[in-house]
């Protein structure tokens, strides 16, 4: 099972869950990935292994993909 | 404590991939690299050595011409000792807290430990181990062993002589420290040459110096990235 999370003042929270086969879960996962990008988030796939990714669609093979906000020098 | 290169979280995984978004906003710098690093390093120590030259020369010269002079000397001394200390101890400040800004909502209870609990999620055991001890998460990197805290990063360079220390955060006030660092470390692991361009470099100077200058956790998490980095 995938998760899409956001990180957030809460600490994170899971937006959506799916698995590749469950086209109804993929769609809404889609939909609240979309939505956050709009909002300005970023997406990271983050892998078990320590990589990491860019991604502005769902990966559906990702363990995790992590709404992060943008970061800056300061 | 016991530095261990397996500390690092993602040891042995491929090399870091992927673009950072961020850097449209810092169009006008020029990506960093290893070589990019190095002629870093080498003006920050151009820069120390021109700052301590004319105190050092004056603290040579004076005594020669008149020794009445020589506490005037030993104040040039003291000037040579600590403009790079002042320096360094801005570089080390990207390890400190970040305050929150006036008017900027707490993160609500819990917060903090649900945050751990992903941060966890996302690195290694080992560095799950360091980051409980310390509060900081280790990463290595093709640039040098990074030592991540909410506000900043350490980087120690490739032997762990050098260290530069880099300001960067994410924007909000309100999230708690470990979704700081795990908003950090997700971008330095999809663009490390990225994140360092982001990031503003503080300080590069000697372990040593910058090390002297760090609360107790931060050394023991800097000591780990030094063994990483020596590795």
């Amino acid at each position: 099972m995938s998760a899409l999370i956001r990180l957030d003042q809460t600490g994170h929270t899971v937006l959506a869950q799916w698995s590749p086969e469950d086209s109804a879960a993929v769609q809404d996962a889609r939909g609240a990935l979309r939505a956050e990008l709009d909002r300005g988030y970023f997406a990271v796939a983050s892998e078990s292994d320590g990589t990491a990714t860019q991604v502005r669609e769902l990966p559906l093979d990702a363990e995790f993909v992590i709404l992060r906000r943008p970061i800056a020098g300061g | 404590m016991s530095a261990d290169a397996s500390l690092v979280a993602g040891h042995d995984g491929p090399a870091l991939t992927g673009e950072l978004p961020e850097l449209a906003n810092v169009y006008w710098r020029r990506r960093v690299d290893a070589r990019e690093l190095r002629r870093a390093d080498r003006l920050w120590t151009l820069s120390t050595v021109a700052h301590e030259l004319p105190f050092m020369a004056t603290a040579v010269v004076l005594p020669l011409l008149n020794p009445v002079t020589i506490p005037v000397a030993a104040m040039a001394l003291a000037h040579a000792w600590f403009i790079p200390e002042l320096y360094a101890a801005r570089g080390a400040g990207v390890m400190r807290a970040p305050r929150r800004a006036r008017g900027a909502a707490a993160p609500p209870a819990g917060a903090e430990t649900r945050a751990l609990g992903l941060l966890g999620d996302l690195v290694g055991h080992d560095a799950r181990e360091l980051l409980s001890r310390t509060g900081f998460v280790l990463e290595r990197g093709s640039l040098g062993a990074w030592l991540i805290g909410p506000a900043g990063a350490l980087l120690v360079r490739p032997g762990g002589r050098r260290v530069q220390c880099h300001c960067v955060h994410a924007t909000g006030d309100e999230l708690p420290p470990a979704d700081r660092i795990a908003h950090l470390l997700l971008a330095l692991r999809a663009d490390e040459s990225g994140f360092a361009t982001v990031a503003n470099m503080t300080f590069s100077g000697a372990f040593w110096r910058v090390r002297r200058r760090l609360p107790a956790p931060a050394r023991e998490g800097l000591l780990a990235a030094r063994a990483a980095a020596e590795a």
